[in-house]
C-alpha cells in the first residue's frame, strides 16, 4: 500500500466531496425548476473517477469531457461558484450562459470541451495531443468517455489514430454499465472494454472506478508512459451512476435493487473509510465537509442572484473575427 | 530573387494551392497539414511537400476523417493552425459531427473563450464521370451551419488568394477548391504577403443587362456564355462569389440594381441550393430593382450518374446560363 500525505487524501475527498455535494444540489436546483432545460447528466456515484484522473494530471494538462461533465471539471480546479452561473444560464457562468450542462468548460483550466455527442471527443483528444507534441511540450490529454462511447466509431477511429501515431493520450472508459436506458449487456458484446486496447497494440487495463486511490495509481502509470513518449493507453474505471441518464429520466429501465445495490460502492464513504484507516482524524474529514456545504451554498447564492445574459452579445461569440 | 509585390508566374491552380501552402508553413510555425494520403496527393497541391519542410507538418492520415478532423479541431483548441485536406469534398459527410457540432459551435457554446483556427480543404465539383459519390458540391448544406466560414477560389490566384486568407483566420474555414480546375492555368502573384479577403466577391466580366452570380467552376462558364451573349448584344455581368459565408452583399447587390436582373449559377443541385439563398436575398433587399423573375442554374435535383452523355445532361453549363438569361431577357 503506498503511503499518501494527510493532505494529499485529504484534497482528493474534498474534490469528491464537493463533487456530490454539487451535484446534489444541482438535483434539487434542477427539481425545483431552478434550471434551464431537462438536460442535466449528473455525476453522482462516479466522483472517485474524475478525481483521481486529475489528481494524476498537471494543471497544464488537458481534459477532454463529456456530457456528464460537471465533476471532471471541479476535479480540474473549476469554480462551482462559477459553474453553478453556468448551469443557470448567467453570463457570469464559465460560457456566459451560451453552453449550459453539457458544454460546461473552462480552457484556461485545460478543459477542452463537455461535449453533447457521444465520443465526440475521443477525435479530439489525440489532436490535442499532436498538438502538444508539435509544440514540443510533454503535456498529455486525458480523454474521458463512457461505456456507451466505446460503440461509437470514434473510439475505435481515435485509439487508432492515438495508437499510430504515438500520441500522449490516456483514454479514460468510465464504465457506468449503461448507455442511457440500455445495459452493457444489450450494447457491447465484449466482457472488458479494456480488451478492445489489444486491437490498437495499446495497454488497457479495467480498475474499480469506485476506489479514487485505484484510479489515481493506474492513471499515474498511463500519465507517465503517455508523458515519456510511450504514446497512449485505455484505463476503463467501473463505476455507478445513481441518477437516471439525465435528471428527468424515469429511470424505470432498472430495479429498485439494482439502483439500491450501486450506492453500496459508495466511492466517498469507501474513502471515508480508507482515509481513517490510513491514519486520518475523521474530525478533518468532518471539517472539509462543512467548509464544502459551505461553499456550495455560496455557489448557488452567487448564481441565483447574478445577472442574465444579453441576446446582443451573442454575434461577438460565433467568429473571432466578430459577425461574418 | 525574393518576388517583389508585382511579380507573377503562370502556373496551374493546384500549383498556387501548394505554393499558399508551402508559404504558410514556412510562414507560421503552428500551421500543419493533415489528410489521407497527402504526400502522395492524388491532384497534386500536396506531393511531397514534406520534403520541403519538416515532415511532421505533413502527415498522411489513416482513412478516418472522424479522427483526423477531430483532431485538427483538438489541435485548433490548443494553438496550432489545422489544414486538413478532405480527398474528395463527398467524404465529407464522413466528418459531419466533427465539422457541425464541433468546430462550428466550440467557440459560442464556450461563450468566446476559443478560437477554432481550423481549415478544411475539399475539392468538390464534376470532372470527368466521377458519378455520384465524387462529384458534389455539397457548399450549400454548410451555409446553414453558423460558425462556418466558406470559400470557394475560381482562379489560379484565387486558390492561393484566399488559401492564405483561410489559413489566417482565426475561425473554422471551408474551402471548396474544384478538381476540374486544378489543371486550369494563369498568372499568380509571387508575394508571400498576396491574400484575397475572404467575403470579398469579384467582378469578372462588366455588364449592364444581367447579374450572373457563379460559384467556383461556374464561373468560367458564365464568363464565356457572357461572351457568347455579347455576341446579341446582351451584356451580362458575372460575378465570383468567392466566398458563401461571409458573403459580399455589396458586390452582389449594386449589381442587382445596375441590371435588375438575376441568374445564379452552381454545380450543387437546385433545391435549397447556394442560388436560393442569394435569390431570396436579393428579392428582400433589391426587390424593386428586379425587372424580371431572378432565374436559378444548378444541378439537377438527382444524384450525379457515370455515363458522360448523362453526366452533362445532369451539369449546368454554359449554354444553360445563355438560356438561362435570354428566358430573363424575353420574360
Amino acid at each position: 500500500m503506498r503511503d499518501y500525505p494527510q493532505d494529499k487524501l485529504l484534497e482528493l475527498y474534498r474534490t469528491m466531496y464537493t463533487i456530490r455535494r454539487f451535484e446534489e444540489t444541482v438535483s434539487e436546483m434542477a427539481a425545483g425548476g431552478l434550471i434551464p432545460g431537462f438536460m442535466i447528466h449528473l455525476y453522482v456515484g462516479q466522483e472517485a473517477v474524475a478525481t483521481g484522473v486529475c489528481a494524476a494530471l498537471r494543471q497544464d494538462d488537458f481534459i477532454v469531457s463529456t456530457h456528464r461533465g460537471h465533476g471532471h471539471l471541479i476535479a480540474k480546479g473549476g469554480r462551482i461558484d462559477l459553474m453553478m452561473a453556468e448551469l443557470m444560464g448567467k453570463e457570469a457562468g464559465y460560457c456566459r450562459g451560451r453552453g449550459g450542462s453539457m458544454h460546461i468548460t473552462s480552457f484556461e483550466l485545460g478543459s477542452l470541451g463537455a461535449n453533447g455527442i457521444v465520443g465526440a471527443g475521443l477525435a479530439i483528444a489525440p489532436g490535442a495531443a499532436l498538438s502538444a507534441k508539435l509544440r514540443g511540450t510533454d503535456q498529455v490529454t486525458a480523454c474521458f468517455f463512457g461505456d456507451g462511447a466505446s460503440n461509437q466509431g470514434t473510439f475505435h477511429e481515435g485509439l487508432n489514430l492515438a495508437a499510430t501515431w504515438c500520441l500522449p493520450v490516456v483514454f479514460v472508459c468510465e464504465n457506468n454499465g449503461y448507455g442511457f436506458s440500455t445495459p452493457r449487456s444489450c450494447h457491447q458484446s465484449v466482457s472488458s472494454i479494456a480488451e478492445r486496447a489489444s486491437a490498437y497494440d495499446i495497454p488497457g487495463e479495467t480498475i474499480d472506478g469506485d476506489d479514487v486511490l485505484a484510479v489515481l495509481e493506474a492513471t499515474e502509470r498511463s500519465v507517465e508512459r503517455a508523458r515519456k513518449g510511450d504514446g497512449p493507453s485505455l484505463v476503463e474505471a467501473t463505476t455507478h451512476r445513481w441518477h437516471g441518464h439525465f435528471e428527468d429520466d424515469d429511470d424505470d429501465y432498472r430495479s429498485e435493487e439494482e439502483k439500491e445495490a450501486c450506492t453500496e460502492s459508495c466511492p466517498i464513504c469507501r474513502f471515508e473509510e480508507a482515509c481513517v484507516e490510513r491514519g486520518n482524524d475523521a474530525s478533518a474529514l468532518e471539517r472539509v465537509r462543512e467548509e464544502v456545504e459551505a461553499e456550495v451554498e455560496k455557489a448557488r447564492a452567487f448564481a441565483e442572484e447574478c445577472p442574465e445574459p444579453k441576446p446582443e452579445d451573442d454575434a461577438s461569440m460565433i467568429f473571432a473575427g466578430g459577425d461574418a | 530573387m525574393a518576388p517583389t509585390a508585382t511579380d507573377t508566374e503562370f502556373m496551374t491552380y493546384f500549383q498556387a494551392v501548394r505554393l499558399a501552402l508551402k508559404e504558410e508553413l514556412e510562414r507560421d510555425p503552428t500551421v500543419f497539414l493533415m489528410g489521407e494520403d497527402i504526400r502522395f496527393s492524388i491532384f497534386g497541391p500536396t506531393k511531397d511537400l514534406h520534403l520541403e519542410v519538416e515532415p511532421e507538418r505533413v502527415l498522411d492520415t489513416p482513412i478516418t476523417e472522424s479522427a483526423f478532423v477531430g483532431a485538427a479541431v483538438g489541435a485548433a483548441l490548443t494553438g496550432m493552425r489545422p489544414v486538413v485536406e478532405i480527398m474528395f469534398a463527398d467524404f465529407i459527410t464522413v466528418c459531419m459531427d466533427q465539422i457541425i457540432n464541433q468546430a462550428a459551435k466550440s467557440r459560442f457554446m464556450t461563450g468566446g473563450q476559443v478560437k477554432v483556427p481550423l481549415v478544411i480543404r475539399a475539392p468538390g465539383g464534376f470532372m470527368s464521370s466521377s458519378a455520384a459519390q465524387h462529384s458534389q458540391s455539397l457548399e450549400a448544406l454548410f451555409m446553414h451551419v453558423p460558425g462556418l466560414k466558406i470559400c470557394l477560389p475560381a482562379t489560379p490566384a484565387d486558390a492561393k488568394g484566399l488559401l492564405k486568407s483561410a489559413i489566417r483566420d482565426d475561425d473554422p474555414v471551408l474551402v471548396f477548391e474544384h478538381k476540374a480546375l486544378y489543371f486550369s492555368s494563369d498568372e499568380v502573384p509571387l508575394d508571400p504577403e498576396f491574400t484575397v479577403p475572404l467575403g470579398k466577391a469579384a467582378v469578372r466580366r462588366e455588364g449592364d443587362d444581367v447579374t450572373v452570380f457563379a460559384v467556383s467552376g461556374m464561373v468560367s462558364s458564365a464568363v464565356s456564355a457572357g461572351d457568347a451573349l455579347a455576341r446579341d448584344g446582351i451584356e451580362a455581368e458575372v460575378i465570383d462569389a468567392r466566398s458563401l459565408i461571409p458573403l459580399d452583399k455589396d458586390t452582389l447587390l449594386s449589381s442587382v440594381r445596375k441590371t435588375g436582373r438575376l441568374v445564379t449559377v452552381e454545380e450543387g443541385c437546385l433545391t435549397g441550393g447556394v442560388g436560393a439563398e442569394i435569390v431570396a436575398l436579393v428579392t428582400s433587399e433589391a426587390w424593386d430593382s428586379l425587372k424580371c423573375p431572378p432565374v436559378r442554374v444548378a444541378a439537377k435535383d438527382q444524384p450525379i450518374p457515370f455515363s458522360p452523355v448523362l453526366e452533362a445532361a445532369c451539369a449546368p453549363s454554359s449554354r444553360s446560363i445563355q438560356d438561362a438569361v435570354r428566358s430573363c431577357l424575353d420574360g
